[in-house]
This record gives C-alpha cells, sequence and structure tokens, in this order.
C-alpha cells in the first residue's frame, strides 16, 4: 500500500468516526464504544479490499462481510453509507421508526448488509455457512466477519471456530476486535475469556496479532489471510474502544451511550482536527 | 401395507429430490436417526456433519441460504425447536432465509428414550416465529409432498417428524397436496375431528368407531400447522357445530391452539380437544404412551361425545 492510499484510508476511517457520533447522537442510543474500535478494520475491508458492487449489493460473487459483534451497527451503516451503497444522510435516521437503519444490522432493510446479527456468537457461525457455500460452488468470493472479545464467552463462537477449521475455510478471515471491555467492565473482570489467540491456535486457525487501529498492519493481516492456505484465520486485532475520541477511549461507560450535545460537538471538533492533520475536509 | 415412519420418508425424499444443485443438507450427528444419511449416501459433496452443535448448525444453514442454497438443517426436534431456538428465530426467521428445519423424534412417540427426548412443546414455539411454516405430516407419502412443498417455497420451515412407523393414509397415485390447505379425509355432519401427524389415522379409526354407534364424524388431516387453514376450519364448524382436535403435542399452542384461534375469532364453536395435558413424557413403549396420555382412538371418540353434549 503506497502513502498516499494509506492518507486516504486514514481520511475515510475519520469520516466514518464522525458518522458513528451523529448517528448515534441522533439516535439517542446506540453503541459508539465498538464502533469506534472496529471502524479502522471495517475501512481497510471496505476502501482497499472487498470486492462489493453498490450498483448490484447481492452480487453472487461479491466478497461477504457479517458484523457478528452486531451492536456495532453504526459503523457497518457509516461505511456503507460512505461507500456509497447509500446516502449518508441516511445516517441520522439511525434507530427511527421511519428508518430502515434498524438498531442492529438487518439485511432485508439495509443495501450492503450481507447478515441480520445482534444476538451474540451466530454471526460468526452464518460466516462459516458462507464461506463452506463458497467452497462447494468453487467460487473465489472471501468471508470476511468481526466478533467481540466479549462475545466470546458465548460458546457458540467455539462452535463456529470449530467447523470453520474442520472445513479449511481459508476463504473466511475472522477479526476479534480486542478492546477488552465490554458493558459491565473489563472481559477479564466479567468472564475471563483469555487467552484468546492461544485458544484461536488450539481450535487450528491461522493466528495474526496486529495493533488494530492501525490501518498497515490490518492490510498486511488481510494479504497474509488472503494467502493463507487450509485453514481460516483469525485476526486478533488488539483495539481501544472509543477509539478517536479521547473522552470515549478504553472507557467501558461508553459501549452503550449516546453523547449529549455538547460531547457530540466535542468529539466531531476532535475528529475534524484529526481530519485537517491529514490534509482532508 | 407396509409401516413407514415419516423420518424414513423425509430421507427418501432428500435423496429423491437432492438432484437439485442448491440443495444442501446438515445434520447434528444424528444422520442415522433423522435419515438424512440417505441424501448423504446420494450426494456426499452437500452433506455436511456439523457435529453436536444444533445452535452452531442453525446459522451455518443461515449462511448457507445468503449464498442461494435451499438448506435442509436436521436433528431431533427437541434440538432443533428448543436448543436452537434463538438462532432459528434471529439468524433464519428474522432475516426469512431458505432454511428447511427436517425435526425428527417429535412427540412422546419417540418412546423409551423418555422426557428429555420427547418435545411436546415445538410447534407451540415454532408457531409464534414470525415468517416460519410448520408441517406435521401424517404418513410417508404426505411427507413426500411436503418436502417437496418445502423445496417450492422460499423461506424458512419447520418440518415435524416421527420416528415410529405408522400406517399409509393417502395414496400415492391419486395425492393432491397443497401446502396450508386441510385435506378432509372423510365426511361427516356430526362432528368434526382435526387431526395432525400420527393423530390422523387414529383419527379415521376413530371415526369407524363413532360410525358404530351412529355418530357420522368428519375427518381432517391438517398437514399444516401455520399458516393454518381457516377455511377448511370454519366450514366444519358450521357444518357439523363441533370440533374435536387431536395431536401428538401440547395441548398448549400447537394445532389446539391453532384452531381455538381460528374459532373464537370467527365462528366460536365447541371443542375438545386430545393432547399432552401440558406434562412431561416419560419413558416406555410408544403404545403404552399413547394409553398413558390420552392419545388413543378411545379417547377421540369420548371427546367427540362430549363436545357433542355441548354443541348447540
Amino acid at each position: 500500500m503506497d502513502k498516499q492510499q494509506l492518507l486516504e484510508l486514514k481520511k475515510t476511517a475519520v469520516k466514518i468516526r464522525r458518522h458513528i457520533i451523529d448517528a448515534v447522537y441522533h439516535a439517542g442510543s446506540g453503541h459508539p464504544g465498538g464502533s469506534l474500535s472496529c471502524t479502522d478494520i471495517l475501512t481497510a475491508l471496505y476502501f482497499k479490499h472487498m470486492n462489493v458492487n453498490i450498483k448490484n449489493p447481492q452480487d453472487a460473487n461479491r466478497d461477504r462481510f457479517v458484523l457478528s459483534k452486531g451492536h456495532c451497527a453504526p459503523a457497518l451503516y457509516s461505511t456503507l453509507a460512505v461507500k456509497g451503497f447509500f446516502p449518508t444522510e441516511e445516517l441520522v435516521n439511525l434507530r427511527k421508526i421511519d428508518s430502515f437503519l434498524q438498531g442492529h444490522p438487518s439485511l432485508k432493510d439495509v443495501p450492503g448488509v450481507d447478515m441480520s446479527t445482534g444476538s451474540l456468537g451466530q454471526g460468526i457461525s452464518a460466516s462459516v455457512g458462507m464461506a463452506l457455500a463458497g467452497k462447494l460452488d468453487k467460487k473465489d468470493y472471501r468471508v470476511y466477519t468481526i466478533i467481540g472479545d466479549g462475545e466470546c464467552q458465548e460458546g457458540q463462537v467455539w462452535e463456529a471456530l470449530m467447523a470453520g477449521a474442520h472445513y479449511k475455510l481459508d476463504n473466511l478471515t475472522a477479526f476479534l476486535d480486542h478492546n477488552g471491555l465490554q458493558i459491565d467492565g473489563k472481559i477479564t473482570d466479567v468472564m475471563s475469556p483469555e487467552s484468546l489467540p492461544e485458544k484461536f491456535k488450539a481450535f487450528n486457525w491461522n493466528v495474526i496479532e496486529i495493533d488494530g487501529n492501525d490501518l498497515e498492519a490490518i492490510d498486511k493481516a488481510i494479504e497474509t489471510a488472503k494467502a493463507t492456505k487450509g485453514k481460516p484465520t483469525m485476526v486478533v486485532a488488539n483495539t481501544i474502544k472509543g477509539k478517536g475520541v479521547s473522552f470515549m477511549e478504553d472507557q467501558y461507560g461508553w459501549h452503550g451511550k449516546a453523547p449529549s450535545k455538547e460531547e457530540r460537538d466535542n468529539a466531531i471538533a476532535e475528529l475534524d482536527q484529526a481530519m485537517e492533520l491529514l490534509g482532508g475536509e | 401395507m407396509a409401516k413407514v415412519a415419516t423420518r424414513e420418508a423425509y430421507g427418501k425424499a432428500l435423496a429423491e429430490f437432492g438432484a437439485d444443485p442448491n440443495i444442501v443438507v446438515l445434520d447434528a450427528d444424528l444422520s442415522k436417526s433423522t435419515k438424512t444419511e440417505t441424501f448423504l449416501k446420494a450426494y456426499p459433496d452437500r452433506f455436511f456433519n456439523i457435529g453436536i452443535a444444533e445452535a452452531n448448525m442453525m446459522a451455518i444453514a443461515a449462511g448457507m441460504a445468503t449464498c442461494g442454497k435451499t438448506v435442509f438443517a436436521s436433528t431431533f426436534a427437541i434440538f432443533a425447536a428448543l436448543r436452537a431456538c434463538e438462532q432459528v428465530r434471529n439468524s433464519i426467521c428474522y432475516p426469512k432465509l431458505n432454511v428447511k428445519i427436517g425435526a425428527t423424534h417429535a412427540g412422546i412417540s419417540v418412546g423409551e428414550d423418555g422426557a428429555s427426548h420427547q418435545t411436546v412443546e415445538d410447534m407451540a414455539i415454532m408457531r409464534s416465529l414470525p415468517n416460519m411454516t410448520i408441517m406435521c405430516p401424517c404418513d410417508g407419502v404426505e411427507t413426500r409432498a411436503a418436502v417437496k412443498a418445502a423445496i417450492d417455497l422460499k423461506g424458512p420451515v419447520y418440518l415435524r417428524l416421527g420416528r415410529l412407523a405408522l400406517p399409509e393414509v393417502h395414496q400415492a397415485d391419486n395425492f393432491n397436496f397443497e401446502l396450508g390447505k386441510g385435506i378432509q379425509i372423510k365426511d361427516g355432519s356430526d362432528v368434526t375431528i382435526i387431526a395432525t401427524g400420527l393423530m390422523v389415522y387414529k383419527s379415521l379409526e376413530a371415526a369407524e368407531m363413532l360410525k358404530a354407534q351412529g355418530i357420522d364424524a368428519r375427518v381432517i388431516d391438517m398437514h399444516t400447522i401455520k399458516p393454518i387453514d381457516q377455511d377448511i376450519i370454519i366450514k366444519a364448524a358450521k357444518e357439523t357445530g363441533a370440533i374435536v382436535t387431536a395431536e401428538e403435542h401440547s395441548i398448549v399452542g400447537g394445532l389446539t391452539g391453532a384452531v381455538s384461534e381460528v374459532l373464537v375469532q370467527n365462528y366460536p364453536t365447541p371443542l375438545k380437544a386430545v393432547a399432552i395435558n401440558d406434562t412431561f413424557g416419560k419413558s416406555g413403549k410408544p403404545d403404552e404412551l399413547f394409553v398413558e396420555y390420552g392419545l388413543t382412538p378411545e379417547n377421540i371418540v369420548k371427546q367427540a361425545q362430549e363436545v357433542m353434549k355441548i354443541k348447540k
């Protein structure tokens, strides 16, 4: 990835973060913390790697994405809107009665959403199903999913990991959004699922550990996953919950809370400043 | 005529219609019991064992369905409808995906395995899920037709199937099956028995016994529990004035619930139920259990007599 491309991706990530803050603010509820932590992963996927068609979201040969941690819908919707699946103006209608933007991703309602999620543990299984179908049909599309670290407390995640390795789904790449926090506090205090990288290795996945808010590292990890044969890849993306908005960073209180007007303005100002430093608008 | 279990006919039908390359079959380590093994032998490339992980199986089925597959996911009904209930709701019904749940070993006719494996609640649970279609065929001929109908319908289907070999009610040669349309298999003017699954042949036996008493009973095979055939129910209520429901399921929320909902809202009519009376099953031979829980022609006769007493 050249410097110009990296710069553009960084600007896109800031753009998406601004939409996340604004959407959750207008909704009056939602999940900003985890949305901000996985923004860079979504940016690298949708703006560098994934083969998707905004004019034909159902293209049979497209790459698929499943947001297994479905509560971070604001991040997915903002990414899809910036990508062009629907107008970014719609984002402020998130969670509103007349909006198609449901509180959690709904494939029947939102163009570009490949799977309805929100109940933790199920999305990664669905992504296994998509990868299995791809293998069966000898198609070369790839399947991506993001799971949460708190989500790994759900037993179904491990059932899905078992199946992914059993069927040698090297067309499947999962990201662990490893921000270390869940609703009630630190994952290690609530119910520790650690050590996650060792567990994924023991489940026979190819495991890559990176700084999950570093676009270059994410890009390289995806390239490595694409080149890996015979097993699925888990990218353990060490992230910061609330990344990009200083007062939200690493605070579990921002898991599922909307900012006030003042907090929204401060967050947007900070992101505007970040954009300015990147030379963008 | 040789008896056949609906699970047996299900496996055969999967193999018969399985030439369609879009059909895939998943199982959770029960392929010999659910009879999906028949499909596995015919189309090994399109069969996937998910292991003892029913929740995972349902969501994998959903993922495959988003890629254009017609997915049959099979396990025992207790695990399909209860263990994996929330996966069926959120990953299959909510996005209305093309997944067919082949739920075998439903009801108390599972027999010796006992209450842990005898679901009498599955239809009630599945019936409350939006977008779900439920079929509970009464014999091998009808099971084959139900599998075909499930393939033709684009959306979630719950197929309720049994372990026990049953006598054939229908003739293969001239059988007309329409999803959502009950089949009147015997006309009658005094009372109507609406039955589903293995209670259909018992209802025919009951009708014969009633005939000996001078009671002319109509018998309806209600193979589709959802959407329920309102027309045939209301017509029967108007013409016979008394209804008996018969199901190998809890009295709560299954066929009895569905028929009652139609009647009270459209044409209030006396009804008596032959069903499991809000209790768990237990171990025993199927025939012993039928007697213990009142799932017999004799009890259908008794309930028909009772309901006729309160008929207007």
